[in-house]
């Protein structure tokens, strides 16, 4: 493997992690501030990149377009936690995952039903269609990079304000200790909604993301759930710090995975490896409830 | 009750108990019959997948209801099954050996082969994620599911993608199988065999182990007994008659593809077995017929139909706790209810 | 009284930063009842859980019949003879009482690779497990499922499944929790019952009880153990009654 080769597919690596990463915080703080599954967060993924697609037809606009899209798929995570999650924090995970379930059908069909069965495109605007030499002969698309360059300043602003301010020491709270945090007077159910709200629209950004470099379509949340799982597993669930780690793990096992090893071996790569971690700290690398 | 009854009484009792599941399999039975009357050879197709998927989704239970182990990877174990069939068949067909082994369409040999290779999957990640629990254990399978998707998906020589057509004409030692109708009753014995064999196990000692597991591993561990093993014994158990079915599968439709592995075929399943009542071995049974005609028939009335099956889902675990089979007179939850 | 069946040397368990057990020693000798009596808080389940294995300590040994089992796992030392029954009843729900307690009789057998046969009628199963029930004055009630029992009932029950175990060693945390006054004398009387055959640790709090059964008694606060004696001398131990019984009951 070339230098050159090896720096672009490094980049690669890191971008899908960092989205990776973007999808998987609200899951792993859903799951462990609420113990709940949701496995209708990919199709929050699928959502964001949708309607960035819609509006930017609509609109012309690309930053209005991104912002409505991320607002719209915030108002859709509330709305179903309100409506349906809700009831379900303190019933069985198989109900969790049944529901969810039953959520990404009803989710899939209405995407078909506004947009039709055909991927839609959706391309960053003009200034970042070209590509940047970054070293002597190593070319990048722009807009990867730019796409790299959002994801890492959103996840380390979504790592900092976790890990560093008040906000992030009560979800860290509920995430680790629910009657505890409200004990200490901090407003769970409030916490938790905005986090849901927050997560969902993080998902939204990882989807308009994911569906600028290849395309718009029903299910494409899907794969990207379950590896959002598989970090959320390795992680540590309820980890911020163990999903980053993890994330960025993934990605880049991942895209080096499918470069060198033969397609069977490197598709299956980053689950042997969760396989391997698990077999050896069960509860992931950072486990919360030590 | 008394403690130790004759065997014919106690014959009596296990069918006064199991009266619905005898009443299913009968209905299913003449389902060839109807088929015939009707003239609409379609049913008898249809029906060969209700039996199927009722194989697996009676499987999935015994893990899944006993055990509380929500497993979503069953649809990859069913692959692997149907697989092995395929592409010993494939070689068959190719007259080239796989490695040093040479193909065959014998299913004399290839559906024990299909079963051994499944158990063996199941035992090697039942080993990884068995050590978990909970929400962990849900993940870990789904996720192992989506890597034997993506091995299948890339294994090229054996379609990729497009899946495998099996060429080779498939007999078992020798005996035609090919014929709709009998083929469908071969599925059916397999099925009865099935539910015969799970009922058996569930109330032996090794069954009471896995259910009592189920509701208090810790109580388990303190009596004395390390639960690891017997969960792993019963996920392999489960995933041996799961590639059983997927065998069958293959061998029915004449075609595997990885869209049989998809995670939603493995939500579908538990969706089956939650359906049709998780508390009775032969629950599932009914969540099968049902999901499988629901699945057959919406598409008729519109093409989104997954929106009506997602909202019945959705209705399903908001409402219907005890399943299908509470229908029949209500039965304790041996395990699967709790977090 | 011979050699000590139990011996605990030294044991040290912490939680993060809180010391749960602290540097304690204690021993049980056979067919000796050793009540361990202390504030909420001293640390008592946390050695039972010690002692049984559910928890592994940071420092210390654990002698059982002589032999190391500090880092032996909980399931083991079941087959040992070590028993313990749960101070928030631990029992199986969804099994009737005759069922619970078969179960404990085959985990003590080990035989649990049987596939076929129903373990509800093997009498192999059904008839120590009946025994347990009667000893424990459960008989009448061997065929109700055990989410449907009274909370004094359950605690019996789980008494009956630890004896099922067929235990040289029982570990009784609070068997007599949340039970009335007259559950609780029932239950006394089956303990005594059973201190002629068993050697007992018990953790209580009902100090009638502890005083009806014990033969010697060990006081921990805060993780240690502050007193060690026969009953009569622990009552009149000065530190004893400063830390523990001159408040509280």
């Amino acid at each position: 493997m070339s230098v050159s080769l090896f720096i672009e597919q490094l980049l690669n690596g890191v971008q899908f992690g960092v989205m990776l990463f973007l999808i998987s915080a609200g899951l792993t703080l859903v799951f462990g501030i609420m113990n709940l599954i949701n496995l209708a967060h990919g199709s929050l993924y699928m959502m964001g990149a949708f309607l960035a697609a819609a509006f930017v037809k609509i609109t012309g606009n690309y930053l209005a377009a991104l912002a409505l899209a991320l607002a719209l798929t915030a108002l859709i995570g509330y709305v179903m936690e309100k409506l349906v999650l809700q009831r379900f924090y303190h019933r069985s995970h198989l109900d969790q995952v049944l529901v969810t379930f039953g959520l990404i059908l009803v989710f899939n069909d209405i995407v078909r039903l506004i947009w039709g069965v055909v991927p839609v495109q959706f391309r960053l605007p003009e200034p970042f269609s070209g590509s940047v030499q970054l070293i002597a002969d190593v070319q990048y698309p722009t807009f990867r990079l730019v796409i790299l360059a959002v994801g890492l300043l959103v996840a380390l602003g979504l790592y900092v304000i976790v890990v560093h301010t008040r906000i992030g020491m009560w979800i860290r709270a509920g995430a680790s200790n629910r009657p505890m945090a409200s004990a200490l007077g901090v407003d769970v159910g409030l916490v938790f909604s905005a986090v849901f709200a927050a997560g969902s629209a993080l998902a939204g950004l990882a989807g308009l993301m994911a569906g600028s470099i290849s395309s718009v379509q029903v299910g494409m949340g899907e794969p990207v759930l379950i590896l959002a799982l598989v970090v959320t597993v390795i992680g540590g669930i309820g980890s911020i710090r163990g999903a980053f780690i993890a994330a960025l793990l993934i990605g880049v096992v991942d895209t080096f995975g499918r470069v060198l090893l033969p397609p069977a071996l490197g598709s299956m790569v980053i689950f042997m490896l969760m396989a391997i971690i698990l077999a050896w700290r069960p509860k992931g690398l950072f486990p919360v409830n030590a | 009750m008394p403690e130790s009854s004759s065997n014919s009484t106690s014959v009596l009792t296990a069918l006064k108990q199991a009266w619905p599941a005898v009443l299913v399999l009968i209905l299913l039975a003449l389902v060839p019959t109807i088929s015939q009357v009707i003239d609409n050879p379609f049913i008898i197709r249809l029906f060969t997948r209700v039996v199927i998927f009722a194989i697996v989704a009676v499987a999935l239970n015994f893990v899944l209801g006993f055990g509380a182990l929500v497993s979503m990877m069953h649809a990859g174990l069913f692959g692997i099954g149907a697989y092995v069939v395929a592409i010993f068949a494939f070689h068959e067909y190719d007259s080239s050996p796989l490695w040093l082994i040479p193909g065959t369409a014998n299913l004399a040999v290839t559906i024990p082969l299909a079963i051994i290779v499944t158990a063996f999957a199941a035992a090697l990640t039942g080993a990884v994620s068995l050590r978990t629990s909970g929400a962990y254990f849900i993940m870990i399978t789904l996720a192992f599911n989506q890597m034997l998707y993506y091995f299948f998906v890339a294994l090229q020589k054996y379609g990729g993608d497009d899946g495998l057509q099996i060429l080779a004409s498939l007999e078992f030692a020798g005996v035609n199988i090919s014929r709709r109708v009998t083929f469908y009753y071969i599925a059916l014995c397999v099925l009865a065999v099935t539910l015969v064999l799970f009922s058996r196990l569930i109330n032996s000692r090794f069954g009471v182990i896995l259910q009592a597991t189920a509701q208090n591993e810790r109580r388990v561990i303190a009596l004395g007994i390390s639960p690891l093993r017997y969960k792993l014994a019963a996920f392999v158990i489960s995933g041996a008659v799961t590639g059983l079915a997927g065998a069958l599968w293959a061998t029915g439709q004449q075609f595997v593809s990885p869209s049989d592995l998809s995670w939603i075929r493995s939500a579908d399943f538990v969706v089956m077995a939650v359906l049709g009542g998780m508390a009775r071995v032969w629950g599932p049974v009914l969540g099968a017929v049902v999901i499988v005609l629901l699945e057959a028939l919406l598409p008729n009335y519109t093409q989104f139909w997954q929106l009506p099956f997602g909202v019945i889902v959705i209705l399903i675990v908001v409402y219907l706790q005890g399943g299908l089979a509470d229908l029949f007179g209500r039965a304790r939850q041996p395990g699967g209810g709790g977090h | 009284m011979g050699a000590p069946l139990l011996e605990v040397k030294t044991l040290q368990k912490r939680f993060a930063g809180i010391v749960a057990t602290n540097d304690l020693s204690l021993d049980v000798k056979a067919g000796e009842t050793h009540a361990l009596i202390g504030p909420n808080g001293a640390g008592k389940t946390t050695l039972i859980a010690q002692l049984q294995g559910e928890l592994t300590p940071d420092g210390g040994t654990i002698l059982f019949n002589g032999r190391d089992i500090t880092r032996e796992p909980a399931h083991r030392r079941a087959h040992l003879g070590i028993a313990r029954s749960f101070q928030i009843t631990s029992v199986f729900p969804q099994f009737t009482v005759l069922a619970n307690v078969a179960l404990a009789v085959q985990a003590q057998q080990g035989h649990g690779f049987r596939f076929f046969r129903a373990a509800c009628d093997d009498p192999s199963l059904t008839r120590p497990a009946r025994e347990a029930i009667d000893q424990i004055g459960l008989s009448d009630r061997a065929h109700v499922y055990a989410e449907d029992l009274s909370h004094g009932e359950r605690r019996q029950l789980e008494l009956a499944m630890a004896l099922a175990m067929k235990p040289a060693l029982l570990l009784l945390d609070e068997p007599m929790a949340g039970m009335g006054r007259q559950d609780g004398q029932r239950m006394t009387r089956i303990l005594e019952g059973l201190k002629k055959n068993y050697a007992i640790l018990l953790v209580e709090h009902d100090m009638d009880a502890v005083f009806a059964l014990a033969d010697r008694l060990t006081v921990l606060v805060a993780g240690r153990a502050i007193a060690t004696g026969l009953p009569d001398a622990i009552r009149s131990d000065p530190a004893v009654k400063a830390a523990y019984l001159g408040h509280g009951s």
